[in-house]
């Protein structure tokens, strides 16, 4: 499982993880972002892809048990 | 000693194409090589927050992935001169080094303003840590800000400087500040609001002295105006960094010449099989639009590359020629995003705005939150949106020309 942390003080909503991770990124309605806290490994590699994206560099992600 | 992948750059680019090779299985030597005495860190925040705040390079340093742990960097050793046919490259140094494999990603340099005798303390451009650092004291509330170029960078730059208090006019030589990417219409808008906090344009206005023994006083312009300035802000575009290929046959007019698999054309458009290029340095063509090649100066840009560059080396190094040709047989074909960040105006992009012949808006309204859409015919070849952020994501997929395959 991956437990995956997105630094709201950091955050610019600027949705750039979305396109690389839309089973965990999205942003609502208002435009803020919204994050499933945990996934599948199986998103592993697209977390990653969405890590490297971020421009603000605010999204990190550990694998647990 | 085997002979390495080199990556020239130690940018966001360079940084992304190491991490692809050794996550795509290439184990063997890998040297990055950058002129910059920094490891790789973000540039967006340099014309935002970095100007803004107190920050140092921890605070935009990229982190080094684990697998980065045996890359060979040399930092602050420029590439000076290369040997395409020999697969060598001579550092500022004199090192030479022998490479399997090159990957281009040197990016741009801003282009200055050289007027002899002109003083240079107080004129500034951003493109580097260093130069940030560099500006950042000089922002002072009321200080007197010049702004030359009212591109991206300039129209951040004088956002930024007028929070923190300077009085920021922009100078800049076409109409309206942005035009080329973002169309008469939405320009405008913008302008009006920068307009409204203050900041001051004075258009269709070139600059021809600058003022000042030793440090900048001021500037003159072409239509007679003098202006007081305490700095200068030069954000006039940019130039490649190619000088380090001159002298071999490769094709660097406007930046290195690259094809749908990026790699490095020699002048007659016959491809190099071991020369790649990556990032804003890159000239190549994105064929769900046209068959022209350009430069794109965008964040997603340099990662798309780097990650399609990284695996196909990887493949090309390893045993697989299947999976190599898979990858070869593959077009980079991206779809060009920006973002900016200019006061309230948070602006996102997708698509070539410039190649719009006509723009409309599809939502929202003139002065609040909008989004236009930028049609060639009936295709729309990009999309642009103030706010409304979901919204202008919505419009991605349909962005690109329908006749071409
Ligand atoms: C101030 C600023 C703000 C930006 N804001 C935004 C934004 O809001 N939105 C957006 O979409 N994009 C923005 N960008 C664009 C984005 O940052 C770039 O597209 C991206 O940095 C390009 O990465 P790159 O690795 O291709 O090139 P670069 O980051 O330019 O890296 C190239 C590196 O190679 C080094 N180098 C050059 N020549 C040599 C040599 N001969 N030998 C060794 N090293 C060499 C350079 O010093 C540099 O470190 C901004 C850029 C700047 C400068
Ligand atoms: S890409 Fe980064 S800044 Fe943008 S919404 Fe995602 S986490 Fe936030």
């Amino acid at each position: 499982m991956l437990k995956i942390h997105v630094d709201m003080e950091k955050c610019q909503h600027y949705g750039q993880c979305v396109f690389d991770a839309p089973n965990v990124f999205r942003l609502n309605d208002d435009d803020k972002l919204e994050y499933e806290a945990t996934a599948d490994d199986s998103e592993q590699d697209n977390v990653q892809l969405a890590v490297d994206i971020c421009p603000m560099q605010a999204i990190t992600f550990t694998k647990a048990d | 000693m085997t002979r390495p992948v080199v990556i020239v750059g130690a940018s966001m680019g360079g940084l992304r194409a190491a991490e692809t090779l050794r996550k795509s299985g290439y184990a063997g030597r890998l040297v990055v090589i950058g002129d910059e005495p920094h490891a790789p860190y973000n540039r967006p925040p340099l014309s935002k927050e970095v100007l803004a705040e107190q920050v140092d390079h921890a605070a935009v340093a990229f982190p080094i992935a684990e697998v980065l742990e045996d890359v060979e960097w040399v930092l602050g050793n420029a590439v000076v001169s290369s040997d395409l046919d020999a697969q060598t490259i001579t550092l500022a140094d004199d090192t030479v080094i022998e490479y399997n494999l090159l990957i281009i990603a040197t990016g741009l340099r801003p282009r200055r303003l050289s007027m002899p005798g002109a003083p240079t303390r107080g004129a500034h451009a951003i493109r580097t840590l260093d130069d940030a650092m560099a500006l950042r004291p000089e922002l002072k509330p009321g200080a007197k800000v010049v702004v030359y170029g009212a591109g991206f960078i300039g129209c951040e730059a004088a956002a930024t400087a007028t929070k923190l208090g300077a009085s920021v006019t922009v100078v800049g030589k076409g109409p309206v500040p942005m035009l080329r990417p973002l169309g008469h219409q939405l320009a405008e808008d913008i302008q009006r609001r920068h307009e409204a906090h203050g900041v001051r344009f004075v258009m269709k206005t070139q600059l021809t002295e600058i003022l000042g023994d030793d440090k900048v006083t001021g500037v003159v312009l072409d239509n007679g105006e003098t202006l007081e300035c305490d700095v200068l802000i030069e954000s006039i575009g940019s130039l490649p960094n190619t000088e380090f290929l001159e002298g071999n046959d490769i094709d660097i007019a406007s930046g290195v010449h690259v094809n749908s698999t990026l790699h490095a054309l020699h002048q007659n458009g016959t491809p190099w099989s071991n020369v790649f290029a990556i990032g804003d340095v890159a000239r190549f063509p994105i064929p769900q639009f046209d068959p022209t090649t350009r430069r794109v100066e965008h964040w997603n840009i340099p990662t798309e590359m780097a990650r399609k560059v990284g695996k196909q080396v990887a493949l090309q190094l390893g045993e697989d020629a299947e999976a190599h040709a898979t990858e070869l047989a593959k077009n980079f074909a991206p779809i060009p995003s920006f973002w900016s960040d200019q006061f309230e105006v948070s602006l996102l992009a997708y698509g070539l705005l410039d190649q719009g012949e006509e723009v409309r808006l599809l939502e929202g309204e003139v002065g609040g939150d909008c989004i236009y859409g930028y049609f060639k015919g009936e295709d729309m070849v990009g999309v642009c949106g103030i706010g409304m952020r979901s919204k202008v994501m919505s419009y991605r997929n349909k962005v690109g020309l329908t006749a071409t395959a």
